[in-house]
């Protein structure tokens, strides 16, 4: 284990799209132990559905595989790497644009890359064909303390 | 996910009720074509009062039902956006096709 991290976990599951909730839930419990406000939990329970999400409809697309999430928290960084051994991504810039997909038939918006990058401070895409893909998402999260002496000041300038 | 159909205004108010990812859509989008079809509706509502979450999967699970209450000839809104919901509805440019019809159904 990497003495540089105050804290990591590892999950792995199998492919299936019931995981979908069980991931994100599970990040979430792990990052609450930073001082979250609820826009941030949300903000990184979507960005994980949405890796996730790309593992098992377009990695394995839908046959059974391994999702891999590797969770640390540095300080008052929360560092999320989630991965595949599947297919892999040909063209990482195309795949990243807004609306792009390679399954619009599913009903698919191609909006996950844009929504991880978003929502997150960075996200970084590492892919090779036929060996998988690996996405690092990182976000650093706010003191909250300096935000109650604000609101406490605002509050006796009054 | 919940539904109802008010006779008097041929409307169709799913109210959904379920966290949105791309497992629960595929149920949701099974149910409302199949109630779309059986009512005939002049107008489809999609409540979104007690979404807790919903992810990317809800953009396409929206547009679909969209394109779907076209083909039937139905006019077709959505309700009750959570800032969370409204956020992500926002990013992907489909509330300027889409309507707010909060109101609408405040009326029914």
């Amino acid at each position: 284990m990497n003495d540089n991290f105050e804290n990591e976990m590892k999950l792995e599951f199998i492919s299936k799209a019931t995981n979908e909730a069980f991931a994100r839930i599970t990040v979430a419990a792990f990052v609450s132990q930073l001082d979250l406000n609820i826009e941030e939990l949300a903000d990184i329970k979507t960005a994980v559905s949405e890796a996730v999400t790309n593992c098992i409809i377009h990695g394995y697309e839908n046959k059974q595989g391994i999702v891999k999430i590797v969770g640390k928290i540095k300080q008052n960084e929360i560092i999320l790497e989630i991965s595949d051994t599947g297919k892999g991504i040909e063209n990482i810039d195309m795949a990243k644009e807004p609306l792009y997909t390679t399954k619009p038939n599913l009903e698919r918006s191609g909006m996950g890359f844009t929504i991880m990058e978003s929502f997150m401070d960075n996200v970084k895409v590492e892919s090779i064909v036929d060996l998988g893909t690996k996405v690092t998402m990182t976000k650093k999260i706010k003191p909250k303390i300096e935000e109650e002496k604000q609101e406490f000041q605002l509050i006796t300038e009054d | 996910m919940e539904s109802k159909f008010y006779e008097k205004d041929k409307l169709l108010v799913f109210k959904i009720t379920d966290e949105i990812d791309d497992y629960s859509v595929q149920k949701i989008r099974r149910r409302a074509d199949y109630e779309m079809e059986r009512y005939m509706p002049k107008k489809v509502i999609f409540d979104f009062n007690s979404v807790t979450f919903m992810d990317s999967a809800g953009i396409g699970m929206v547009i679909g039902r969209y394109k779907f209450a076209n083909i039937i000839g139905a006019k077709f809104g959505v309700a009750n956006l959570t800032q969370s919901v409204k956020k992500i509805f926002e990013m992907s440019g489909i509330l300027k096709l889409i309507p707010d019809s909060t109101e609408e159904m405040q009326v029914s």
